[in-house]
């Protein structure tokens, strides 16, 4: 994780405590280090565990006691899943770099759009659209679990790519989010396109576009992370073994080898790899989207 | 990106505007009928592709749902006749089969709200206080914190089956080397189960409300805190007096947040107890999806999301009232 982002210069932070003279600082900087990183142990040690799991034998990953580093380091676990009939894990894996790009994909164009609008244009009906888009924000998603399975259905994409793709595209949180952020834009290169002569398709395109690169990236990485790690709506609506995501499937990974724990820790190392690269990369626009959203509510 | 999207949703003369029109953005009837029209018209342009998918996945549904549950609605036979309320009142009569599974699954999504939401509310807190301030690997650290949450429930509750396996996981070997009892059943038996359940889902999402804490807490201006120190104010004092007002906002966000999720919990229950022993973790929202699109009773699991719906309604309500601005 080297892509720490620089501590930020404009918000203010908390004072540093400080009297008690410089054994006192000392040793609360001991005390704090101590405790940060336990917890980092205690934050890593599991992912790690997974890690060194999937390279081990059947017997020495079943072993007691455990041992954190493979005795006879193999990569058994992945061939046997890898390309198995009952669980393929590489089409599962490919499933769901499909649905969750383009699920991101969508959710960035739709809600790009939508958002242009309610930020910067008075229109008939805004206080009513937006007030029903954010009042959704608070609607507990269970109440359309049964209902979109039968929208699904009728539509003919129940054990479909796109049953996982589309309908969960259509949450108010990307809207919701780059409305905010395009409200935070300054108004001036907008007011010096219109004396050019500009419409607003050309100001969405070139100058709220290019303003919000950071915000639409964010989204993008939430919008990919959310969908690649749903769970409940792609487990009841893909049915054929090579229709799953990655998530459904370990669950039918686990049900195929209930201890074989070697393959289920090198199907939950696949189903984790792409999104902690994503991380390592991107950490500070996750996080920063993560704590952004928090504000606004 | 894919413009073509864009320009065809905003493409023709809909778009023009003049600067009048841009220049008072906020004021409307700033122009004249006709410039009105063509706002009107561009507006819903740019709208329309979400507006598509927020009609047809999410409003649709939620009015779909309800005149489900008004019938007796079995997806795998042809007739589904309506019964008004019925599906309903079965949730309210302790004779029916399904007010006792209802009522037991809302049971452990009580338990679980219960048990998690303080501690996802404190602890998250504590780590945002003790990275609130300037050292070296700061943001290391909050790298490091926030990671299990970028996992998914499944990779989450995968793993944890296998750390909290009663007889070769990793817990109980180390339980046991330290001499504490190594033989606890984490996912077949309770209390146990609660304390795994909960424990894994502090730390899959402690990073999270940790991070919102601290960009919360960054936004506190710290002449607040000079001023409580000028006036005297212990460390306790300006946590009280400065720290929790103003992290009020974010509190509640927190909370509501929180709620929610935990009230939804499914993933761990499915993956790690299968709701053992017997149905005592299978979650509310569990049995709701296993009525509706396993046994296909979906008139009866329509209902009970209903239910569901209304009672997280009802507590985020209650959460807003509890964190509203105090100004008497």
């Amino acid at each position: 994780m080297s892509t720490a982002a620089p501590p930020r210069p404009t918000r203010t932070q908390a004072p540093e405590p400080s009297g008690g003279g410089s054994r006192g600082v000392r040793a609360s900087i001991v005390l704090r280090y101590g405790v940060l990183a336990v917890l980092g142990v205690l934050f890593i040690s599991p992912l790690v565990f997974m890690l060194v799991t999937s390279f081990k034998t059947r017997v020495e990953a079943a072993g007691i006691p455990p041992t954190w580093i493979p005795g006879d380091p193999t990569t058994q676990a992945y061939d046997s899943i890898l390309n198995s009939d009952g669980t393929p894990v590489l089409q599962w894996f490919v499933n769901s770099m499909l649905a969750a790009s383009a699920h991101a994909a969508l959710v960035v164009v739709t809600a790009a759009l939508a958002a242009y609008p309610l930020a910067r244009m008075e229109f008939r009906g805004k206080k009513i659209v937006f007030g029903l888009i954010i009042a959704t924000l608070f609607v507990p998603p269970v109440i359309l679990i049964i209902p979109n399975y039968l929208i699904v259905g009728e539509l003919q994409w129940l054990d479909s790519l796109a049953a996982v793709i589309v309908p969960t595209a259509a949450g108010a949180f990307g809207v919701f989010f780059l409305r905010q952020f395009f409200l935070s834009l300054p108004t001036e290169l907008e007011e010096a396109a219109v004396l050019d002569g500009a419409n607003r398709r050309q100001i969405f395109l070139r100058v709220i576009l290019p303003l919000s690169k950071p915000a639409l990236v964010t989204l993008a990485l939430l919008a990919f992370l959310t969908n690649w790690n749903d769970f409940l709506w792609p487990v009841y609506v893909l049915f054929s073994p090579e229709q799953q995501t990655l998530p459904a499937g370990l669950s039918t990974l686990q049900s195929a080898n209930n201890v074989r724990y070697d393959l289920l820790m090198a199907g939950a190392v696949i189903a984790s790899l792409p999104v902690l690269l994503l991380y390592v990369f991107a950490q500070r626009f996750i996080i920063e989207g993560v704590s952004r959203s928090g504000l606004k509510g | 990106m894919s413009t073509s999207a864009a320009e065809r949703g905003a493409a023709g003369d809909a778009t023009r505007i003049d600067e009048a029109a841009l220049g008072q953005p906020s004021l409307p009837g700033s122009g004249r009928a006709a410039r009105g029209r063509a706002d009107n018209r561009a507006a819903y342009l740019f709208l329309a592709p979400y507006l598509v998918l927020f009609l047809a996945f999410v409003i649709a549904p939620a009015v779909y749902g309800f005149w489900i549950s008004l019938h007796d609605y079995d997806y795998t036979l042809p007739g589904k006749p309506f019964v008004g309320v019925d599906n309903y009142l079965k949730l309210i009569d302790p004779d029916s089969v399904t007010f006792d599974n209802f009522w037991s699954g809302m049971r452990a999504t009580g338990i679980f709200v219960l048990l998690s939401v303080p501690l996802l509310l404190v602890v998250p807190l504590v780590v945002a206080l003790v990275m609130n301030s300037r050292f070296r690997g700061r943001n290391f650290f909050r790298a490091l914190y926030f990671a299990p949450y970028v996992l998914g429930v499944a990779v989450v509750a995968v793993l944890w089956r296998f750390l909290l396996d009663a007889n070769i996981g990793l817990v109980n070997q180390y339980l046991g080397a330290v001499g504490l009892p190594d033989g606890v059943a984490w996912l077949t038996d309770t209390p146990a189960a609660w304390a795994a359940l909960v424990g894994v889902t502090v730390w899959w999402t402690l990073g999270f409300n940790a991070v919102i804490y601290l960009a919360g807490l960054q936004d506190i201006p710290a002449e607040l805190y000079e001023a409580a120190k000028v006036d005297g104010a212990n460390k306790w004092q300006s946590f009280r007096n400065v720290t929790l007002p103003g992290l009020r906002p974010v509190l509640a966000f927190v909370t509501m947040v929180t709620i929610i999720a935990s009230a939804n919990m499914f993933g761990q229950s499915y993956l790690m107890t299968r709701g053992a022993p017997g149905t005592e973790t299978r979650t509310a929202i569990y049995f709701i999806a296993d009525t509706g699109l396993r046994s296909f009773q979906m008139g009866d699991a329509a209902a009970m999301s209903y239910v569901l719906t209304v009672v997280l309604i009802l507590l985020s309500v209650v959460v807003f009232w509890l964190f509203r601005e105090r100004n008497a």
